[in-house]
């Protein structure tokens, strides 16, 4: 018989002890689960890993760059007309929202101004943007929870907001329309009265999404008190756009930002709401869709005449200086700060894009949830991977 | 089938054969025609498109098409995979289909078995699917899969008490489990003496109905209890790492499980293959028969698929908390109203 020694004893009870402690309390490390970079939720290339204890997140953090383009550094070795082809590849839904704050800072800089006119047909494109941006996340956010239909309302009516952009512009996605000074074209002829249609037909859309969605009460139980951001937290990580406007948050830089659109001198009204979750983020979008029909009206009502382009040089020379120019885009803030030594390409172009600050809320946001929720976060805070990465 | 019809006596394996043909048929007709009428069609026009239009007349070919393309694509299994049970997994839930056909009647002589406990042997291999989900989430070796499996498991054994619950009340009130004698019961039956229609049970059941659509709903994993195959969470669940021939099975398993079903609410609720106003042991039901079947049939897979293109899905524990606090006390209640009144009048 061999003698088994006291501390191999004690080991051995040690570990039973320790195994049972495990069998009782069903400690684990997690799983940990990548969502993206292929991932159909993550539309596009992002990467989310999360720790997951069963269903519920213990940690989330995202990985971008995966669709990362480089236009900082591009736009370094392009003229300044230029640089309106890669901006508008940024939100690649709401393309020509993107050039409107960087042809604003390149005008600061040459202190030129756009005519009236141009000014007007700029407002109405930048809106034209944002209802076929916000339109395509209306039919998307179904989709993220499951209901199948949604979106295809949203991609057959937002056809008809392209077709009116395509008509103005000559490109459905890319317009490449603005100009340092004004447009580069006038609105053709009946363009008015066929936008009009369109604008019933999105007023028509956002009725459908309500009686579809937004009164369902699976959708209901699926996003209220979901995701809840409270302001302060919002305001800290710098959120902006629909998604702090649905933490109580009134800001608006349409309104409170002043540069060269004309959305103050319509009537129109900031939308907010109390609760910031999943839901009052869908809310608030919906409602700034029936705000952007009301204001394009208003505009189309009363645009002035005149010519379209300001007196500017030829060839584009922009004087030495700085300027940074921000404009309340679809998705949220988007920023230009542009500096110039004179050239004809700019010395360096930051591009403060609105999706990179709204997610990096996500490590926050996501802890505790379950995974289910995580893409109805994630959907109702309606990121586009071209604007994160750049 | 029975020879009887036929008036000529058949060899044991004569007979055999045909029940397996028939029964090959019984199951993918039922499953081509929902594909192509409610996934292809319906749901096309619900969402302003038109659908498959190009393979045959208004793309009636389509599913042939389909099939031809899953059939040409390579087996795939996973290098990390559990070889034999990835494999084995489709036929299993394939299996669970093939033996729900058994028990529903197409008419007075026709039936494949004809048992005293029919609805219960329903009820029984239906759950077998439940073990076909779990082996192939499980044997993915994916975590996709893992998840997919697990929630299908919890889902379908959750559901299964609301399916058999709501059934009761029929068991009930027509004093049978046998399938064909339910069919009898609601074709004899009369509503307050007046028996013009019979007594279809979704008039006295209609809280049974829609309890028993609502748990069909549930395990069929389709929306909006489509959690195990979440598409946006879980890429699509246990079906993540199949390909070819074997995502082929489980798609008609799931499509013809969905048929077999409509035909089950069809025959306990719709009363089967009769028609009112006929006497219901003629011999014209054996001719008639599953063509009523298969519109009734057509008419509860219409509101199957209607929920599934216009919600959207719950929570895992939003489904629960439905199943356990809503459908199977209703249940119960029901069960107890149907016996007080049956004992009562």
């Amino acid at each position: 018989m061999t003698t088994v020694p006291d501390t191999r004893k004690l080991a051995y009870i040690a570990g039973q002890a320790s195994d049972a402690r495990v069998n009782v309390e069903f400690e684990s490390d997690g799983m940990v689960l990548n969502l993206g970079p292929q991932h159909p939720a993550t539309h596009g290339t992002l990467r989310v890993i999360v720790k997951l204890d069963g269903e519920r997140v213990m940690a989330a953090e995202p990985v971008m760059g995966y669709m990362h383009r480089g236009y900082e550094k591009l736009a370094e070795v392009r003229t300044y007309p230029q640089i309106t082809t890669l901006v508008n590849r940024i939100d690649w839904l709401g393309s020509f929202a993107n050039e409107v704050p960087f042809i604003l800072a390149a005008e600061r800089l040459m202190e030129v101004e756009a005519p009236p006119r141009a000014q007007w047909i700029r407002t109405v494109l930048f809106e034209l943007s944002r209802i076929a941006n916000v339109v395509l996340f209306l039919g998307d956010m179904g989709v993220q929870l499951g209901a199948v239909t949604p979106v295809f309302f949203a991609f057959r009516d937002r056809e008809f907001v392209l077709n009116q952009i395509e008509a103005v512009t000559g490109g459905r996605f890319h317009p490449n329309f603005d100009r340092i000074g004004g447009l580069k074209d006038d609105i053709p002829k009946g363009w008015v009265d066929e936008t009009r249609g369109v604008l019933d037909r999105i007023r028509t859309f956002c009725d459908e999404m309500e009686d579809l969605v937004t009164g369902n009460e699976i959708f209901q139980a699926r996003t209220r008190g979901i995701g809840v951001i409270p302001a302060d937290v919002g305001l800290s990580y710098g959120l902006s756009g629909a998604n702090i406007r649905a933490s109580g948050v009134d800001w608006d830089l349409r309104r409170d930002g002043g540069v060269g659109l004309v959305h103050d001198r319509l009537d129109w009204k900031v939308w907010t709401h109390p609760d910031g979750d999943s839901f009052s983020r869908y809310w608030v979008r919906l409602q700034e869709v029936r705000e952007a029909c009301i204001m394009v009206d208003q505009l189309l009502d009363g645009m002035p005449s005149g010519p379209i382009m300001a007196k500017v040089p030829r060839i584009i020379k922009v004087p030495a200086g700085e300027a940074y120019v921000e404009t309340e885009n679809p998705l949220g803030i988007m920023g230009f700060y542009v500096i110039s030594k004179g050239d004809l390409v700019p010395y360096r172009v930051k591009i403060r894009s609105a999706s990179f600050n709204n997610i990096s809320i996500m490590p926050w946001l996501l802890k505790g949830v379950y995974v289910p929720d995580v893409v109805s976060i994630l959907a109702s805070l309606y990121f586009i991977l071209g604007d994160i990465d750049r | 089938m029975s020879s009887a019809l036929l008036a000529v006596e058949l060899a044991y394996w004569q007979q055999t054969v045909i029940r397996a043909l028939v029964g090959l048929v019984a199951v993918l007709l039922p499953a081509g025609t929902l594909v192509y009428l409610f996934l292809f069609k319906m749901m096309s026009f619900m969402q302003s498109r038109l659908g498959p239009m190009e393979a045959g007349p208004y793309g009636s070919m389509q599913l042939l098409a389909e099939v031809g393309k899953f059939l040409q694509k390579e087996d795939l299994v996973p290098r990390a995979a559990d070889r034999i049970v990835f494999k084995l997994a489709p036929f299993v839930v394939l299996i669970s289909t093939f033996l729900l056909v058994l028990v529903i009647p197409a008419g007075p002589d026709l039936w494949f078995i004809d048992i005293d406990t029919g609805i219960f042997l329903a009820l029984a291999v239906s759950s077998i699917s439940v073990i076909g989900v779990l082996m192939a989430g499980w044997a993915s070796a994916s975590k996709y899969s893992l998840i997919g499996g697990l929630r299908a498991a919890g889902q379908l054994v959750a559901y299964e008490l609301p399916l058999v619950l709501a059934v009761m009340g029929v068991v009930i009130q027509a004093e049978t489990l046998n399938m064909q004698g339910i069919v009898m019961a609601q074709a004899t039956g009369e509503i307050f003496g007046w028996g013009g229609i019979g007594n279809p049970f979704i008039i006295t059941q209609f809280v049974g109905f829609a309890i028993f659509i609502v748990a069909v709903q549930a395990e069929l994993t389709q929306p909006p209890f489509d959690m195990p195959v979440a598409e946006s969470e879980i890429v699509t669940g246990y079906l993540t790492e199949y390909s070819g021939l074997r995502f082929l099975l489980f798609f008609i398993g799931e499509f013809a499980t969905a048929g077999i079903f409509a035909a089950l609410a069809a025959t306990l609720f719709l009363g089967g293959w009769y028609v009112p106003g006929l006497d219901p042991t003629s011999n014209l039901f054996n001719v008639i028969g599953p063509a009523v079947l298969m519109g009734k049939m057509i008419l509860v897979a219409f509101l199957i698929f209607w929920f599934r293109f216009t919600y959207p899905r719950f929570r895992e524990d939003q489904l629960q908390q439905l199943a356990w606090k809503v459908l199977i006390p209703l249940a119960l209640a029901n069960i107890v109203v149907t016996g007080v009144l049956k004992v009562v009048l």
